[in-house]
């Protein structure tokens, strides 16, 4: 059977398995049909042209985990922004894990999407936001809200403020031979709330791991949405991430991608600025080896007037390693004094390794700014030869310009340990240690 | 010191260096001037270990041992410092993380540990004075967005505080207007010692009236045509090249 087939047979199961007369469950239904009738998307898609699902649906992925598995805090203790305090919601192969985790209600609500779906004390909330932004076209994210379920809800109300950043982390054991997880994140900023957050997905064995992951994010006026993407995952495993941000006035959403691992990574990081003066930025580090690769699918939609978008992504590609950025913006009719901003910079460093660059507006309105450029390089000879006269051996001068390539997009990272972190990864990945953080 | 035999250089299929023989001992100051287009550029950058450019014949000896094969990274660990007429701009490197790793560099290959970061600090500060340097300007991305005059300041600050046994300053005087050249200069004499020595590549007089050659070297369609002590520099200054290439197709 493949995976297609068993994911629909699986859906009578598993709409058993929860509650049949929660508020998704029309929305569950709706979706399966979607998917039933979509499938997997193809290379013949434009906007799957350069990533293939096709050996990824021939692995026969566990749809159930087994059981929990309980992980020791020491043996994962390294995954987390352990020199701070945070408020952390751990999952262990698809289960949440009350153990690692720390949740809060005290004012705001950091915990899980399955009480969030259950309680009738959420169903408001529920029926306001949930899968009001994410695609119930696009058939990945429809699969996910097909078997939406588990993950974490956060909702912070008007003019507050989580004491400390929330890490969403999940683990897989590896006690599957091959395991395909379907997290489901609600995040709510309501009027002038602000919150930081960390994702993370970390395999701890070799065994394969399929990843498809939606998240919604609402920003209500004034509100502030930092986001941090950490993807550094072992080469078995994949991950699509579909993120749904709708922003109104005066709100600032902004993402920032790190891709330093696993086997397939795609994100689709898709914008809708629902209001004025909004601004959202999208950030991203990739530096890539092996035969891994990485795609990113942006887009923001400018629906209304005096809005500002940024992205600004950075990849360095090793050995075999494939690449993709597609950043899609479109400006509406009546969305004049858009200011819109895209950079895509690229360099090299095997003959074998490939990047796909494509920006793609489409602009209706006729008082816009809309800047793009995208870069594809190789490392500066003069610029190498320069450092090399002042006794900086030619690896580490490598390393050092790639460092500061990338370096930009670290400047903006507002959680200094998660900063230190992230430089400690990009020097290792360069196979460095230069002494000193950027 | 430095002992340059016969070299013949070339970049793709243009020899541009065609037999150019120079000594420099510890404690000179040598000049070498020249038209635009004679080659001063392409030795400052063999002598430093540019790899585009094929040595085919000759040979740069520091010190008795012959360079050919050391990388340009192992030449500045042995004290060969080049002061670039363009110095490339680095976005995202601060100069003082950038000196930082220079030094910390070299001194691992001489088998030291890393500097201290008291003294390197120390070391900055007073090398920064020297130079008229403001302080904000050594957490600024390395030369990006410097003016011409600030870039070169720079390279000179770098060579205070690498200390190299030989300096060759390239064109380190375009660009700069009369105080930045005093103060440019005076750090260059400051450094100046009976242990090192600098070579002065210039198409204008104007530098050596502060830092005095005790040798001018003229080059000319990659060698040198013709050598004197300083005032061979005024005569250039006052007639010209033209003679020099007149007198060089007799």
């Amino acid at each position: 059977m493949d995976l297609k087939d068993k994911l629909i047979s699986s859906f009578m199961a598993f709409e058993n398995n929860v509650d049949i007369d929660s508020p998704v469950h029309d929305e569950r239904s709706e979706a399966i049909k979607n998917f039933e009738e979509k499938g997997f998307p193809t290379k013949k898609e434009e906007a799957w042209k350069y990533t293939s699902l096709n050996s990824l649906q021939k692995i026969d992925f566990s749809i159930f985990p087994k059981e929990a598995n309980a992980l020791d805090y020491k043996d994962v203790k390294k995954y987390f922004i352990n020199e701070i305090d945070t408020y952390k919601i751990v999952f262990v192969d698809g289960i949440y894990s009350s153990f690692l985790s720390e949740t809060t209600h005290d004012g705001v609500d950091i915990c899980l999407m399955s009480s969030a779906l259950t309680k009738p004390m959420y169903k408001q909330i529920i029926d306001v936001y949930f899968n009001k932004i994410a695609s119930k076209d696009e058939s990945l994210t429809t699969l996910n809200t097909a078997f939406s379920r588990e993950g974490a809800y956060i909702y912070i109300p008007k003019s507050k403020m989580p004491k400390k950043p929330i890490e969403i982390v999940h683990f897989s054991t590896g006690n599957e031979a091959s395991l395909l997880l379907q997290p489901r994140n609600l995040i709510i900023a309501e009027e002038n709330a602000e919150l930081q957050v960390i994702e993370r997905h970390q395999s701890l064995t070799e065994n394969e791991v399929l990843t498809n992951s939606v998240t919604e994010i609402f920003a209500a006026k004034n509100a502030i949405v930092d986001y941090y993407k950490v993807q550094n995952d072992l080469s078995t495993a994949s991950l699509v991430d579909n993120t749904y941000v709708n922003q109104k006035d005066d709100s600032v959403v902004k993402v920032h991608t790190f891709s330093f691992g696993g086997k397939l990574t795609r994100n689709n990081l898709n914008f809708y600025q629902n209001g004025e003066h909004i601004d959202s930025i999208m950030k991203g580090v990739t530096i890539l080896g092996e035969k891994q690769h990485v795609d990113h699918h942006t887009l923001v939609h400018h629906i209304q007037p005096n809005c500002e978008s940024h992205q600004d992504y950075k990849g360095i590609y090793g050995e075999n390693a494939t690449g993709v950025f597609n950043g899609k913006i479109i400006v509406d009719k009546i969305a004049q004094k858009t200011n819109a901003f895209q950079q895509n910079n690229n360099i090299l460093v095997s003959d074998k390794a490939t990047i796909n660059t494509k920006p793609q507006l489409e602009i209706f309105a006729d008082d816009v700014k809309c800047s793009h450029g995208c870069t594809i390089g190789q490392l500066d000879d003069d610029a190498l030869f320069y450092l090399q006269t002042r006794g900086i051996p030619k690896k580490e001068a490598r390393a050092l310009m790639m460092y500061a390539f990338a370096n930009n997009v670290l400047e903006s990272v507002r959680i200094p340990e998660l900063k230190a972190r992230i430089n400690k990864l990009i020097a290792k990945k360069l196979g460095v240690n230069l002494g000193f953080d950027l | 010191m430095l002992k340059i035999n016969d070299l013949h250089a070339r970049v793709e299929d243009k020899d541009i260096l065609k037999g150019i023989n120079l000594e420099v001992n510890a404690g000179e100051v040598h000049a070498i001037m020249g038209p635009n287009g004679s080659g001063k550029s392409t030795l400052a950058s063999v002598i430093a270990g540019k790899e585009e450019f094929e040595v085919t014949q000759g040979s740069v000896v520091l010190d008795g041992e012959d360079l050919e094969d050391d990388a340009p990274e192992e030449r500045a660990h042995k004290g060969i410092f080049l002061s670039f007429q363009y110095p490339v701009e680095i976005p995202g490197v601060s100069v003082t993380n950038f000196m930082k790793t220079a030094i910390n560099e070299s001194r691992k290959a001489r088998g030291l540990e890393d500097m201290p970061a008291k003294e390197m600090l120390k070391l900055i500060r007073e090398k920064s004075e020297m130079l008229e340097i403001d302080r904000k300007f050594l957490s600024r991305s390395l030369n990006e967005g410097f003016s011409g005059g600030e870039k070169k300041r720079n390279e000179i600050f770098q060579m205070a505080m690498l200390e190299p046994r030989l300096a060759i300053l390239d064109e380190t005087d375009s660009g700069l207007d009369i105080d930045a050249l005093r103060i440019v200069a005076n750090g260059v004499n400051k450094l100046k010692s009976k242990d090192n020595a600098v070579v002065v590549i210039t198409h204008y007089q104007r530098l050596l009236e502060y830092i005095v050659p005790d040798f001018v070297h003229v080059l000319h369609n990659g060698k040198i045509v013709k050598s004197g002590g300083k005032e061979l520099a005024l005569e250039l200054e006052e007639k010209g090249y033209d003679w020099i290439k007149n007198e060089a197709v007799v």
